[in-house]
């Protein structure tokens, strides 16, 4: 036979799948008919006696609101199947797969009657707008009523305007040439016909350096640095550097080619490199 | 000209600036708004104005609270007070008409899935489902960016749980009954 405490955390339990349930028909547009309305009441009741701390009375309470507003949409959906815009969803999505764009929009366009509406300016807001000019004074004679920000002089040091991105610690451009040059390097030692693989170059210990490194290569390919060389069946990336900086010839509409640096695509490179 | 006639063709002069220019973030008047401007029997100037603009294909749509049905044949005061009115066209736009207005083929055929699906589905249907069913004709991309565009027309609306339901453009301009007879008889 069950104890009285055994009993009681049976009934909690069933009382929380009750309002899960019953949640889960309301959030989620099932069918409310799901519910058995007549057993649930049947465990409400069951266990009722056995309520004695005001927490589970709670939880009675609440699985009853929550079975009251399943039975409302019980109520609703018999309402809703009785109208004349009731539709079998099933078959109405049937039918949507089944219709071509230009069926869809011609139907669409039987039904659709569009608002009209205009957004121009009125001669109401005109007047009221130029009043609005007239009364308003001139910029020099509305900025004199704040007094000028005092000025504190001091001395920033360079880490301070490192810090606040206002000086690199290496100019662009120097830093640019420099990452071009190491392409070329690294070309030289592990590429094969002037090239190497994008992954290859932009790779590094960690994450974030990776991220930084590509953003670079974007620059050497815009710059005309390097170049890409997409392999979309073999799913390959190249780049290759050029000797001298190619400047832009003619008008040859550029290409944009977005490439995820994804932490999951770094670690599986870290994976392959440190294999090898 | 009679008095009285002059009193009416002024007051349909007011209405029609107050229905075809935007007032308000969202289009369209206000039933106790307009008895404020045009007087108590503003339900007849509106009814003469909508005689007036069918020779042009244009009509004066009464779009209840929520898109709730008056309790009888004839809304009561209240009920008109609440409602919203907007002048939308009578007929149909051909499929060139509705391109030179800014919509896709595409676009406007994802509307018609969209509205046509919620309306099967009571009203409220989950995002992640309209979206598999758009994606059967739509780019994946594209089907989310265009829900999101129908919500900020306003042909639908979104809840926390990610539940689409229909928002009040859709209550102002597509005839829900009609929308689902077409989708079946094609």
């Amino acid at each position: 036979m069950q104890s009285k405490k055994e009993r009681v955390k049976i009934g909690r339990e069933r009382l929380q799948r009750i309002i899960e349930m019953c949640k889960a028909v309301e959030e989620r547009s099932l069918d409310p008919f799901l519910v058995d309305v007549d057993e649930i009441i049947k465990v409400v009741r069951e266990f009722f006696p056995d309520w004695e701390h005001p927490e589970d009375l709670c939880l009675d309470a609440e699985a009853i609101n929550r079975l009251a507003s399943v039975i409302k949409l019980q109520s609703e959906w018999v309402k809703h199947r009785s109208t004349t815009l009731y539709t079998d969803p099933f078959l109405l999505e049937e039918k949507i797969k089944s219709l071509d764009r230009e069926a869809l929009v011609e139907a669409f366009l039987g039904a659709w009657h569009p608002i009209v509406e205009l957004e121009q300016i009125s001669l109401h807001s005109l007047r009221g707008a130029l009043a609005y000019w007239e009364s308003l004074p001139p910029l020099k004679d509305r900025w004199k009523d704040f007094p000028p920000p005092e000025e504190t002089r001091g001395i920033a040091s360079r880490e301070e305007l490192l810090r606040l991105k206002i000086l690199r610690d290496k100019a662009f451009t120097e830093e640019l040439e420099n990452f071009w040059n190491e392409l070329k390097r690294l070309v030289a030692e592990k590429g094969e016909n002037g090239k190497i693989r994008y992954w290859d170059f932009v790779g590094a210990e960690t994450y974030e350096e990776t991220i930084h490194r590509a953003f670079l290569t974007s620059f050497l390919v815009t710059y005309g640095y390097a170049a890409l060389e997409v392999y979309p069946l073999e799913e390959e990336i190249f780049i290759k550097p050029f000797e001298k900086q190619q400047r832009r010839i003619g008008k040859k509409q550029l290409v944009s080619l977005p490439i995820a640096i994804t932490r999951e695509e770094w670690k599986k490179w870290r994976k392959r490199a440190e294999a090898k | 000209m009679s008095k009285r006639k002059a009193v009416y063709a002024s007051k349909i002069k007011r209405a029609v600036h107050m229905l075809f220019y935007r007032r308000h973030k969202k289009p369209g008047v206000k039933g106790w708004e307009l008895r404020k401007a045009l007087g108590a029997d503003y339900h007849k100037v509106l009814s003469i104005l909508d005689e007036y603009l069918k020779p042009l294909d244009l009509q004066v749509k009464t779009v209840f609270e929520e898109g709730e049905k008056p309790s009888s044949e004839k809304p009561t005061l209240e009920e008109l007070d609440k409602a919203r009115f907007y002048i939308t066209l009578r007929g149909e736009l051909t499929p060139k008409e509705a391109k030179m207005i800014g919509w896709r083929i595409d676009d406007l055929a994802g509307l018609a899935i969209t509205i046509a699906y919620i309306i099967s589905k009571k009203g409220k249907a989950p995002r992640k489902e309209i979206e598999e069913l758009l994606r059967e004709k739509l780019p994946g991309w594209k089907a989310s960016l265009n829900i999101d565009r129908y919500i900020r027309y306003g042909y639908i609306a979104q809840d926390e749980n990610e539940q689409l339901y229909l928002d009040w453009r859709t209550r102002a301009e597509v005839d829900q009954k009609a929308l689902i007879d077409f989708i079946l008889s094609k």
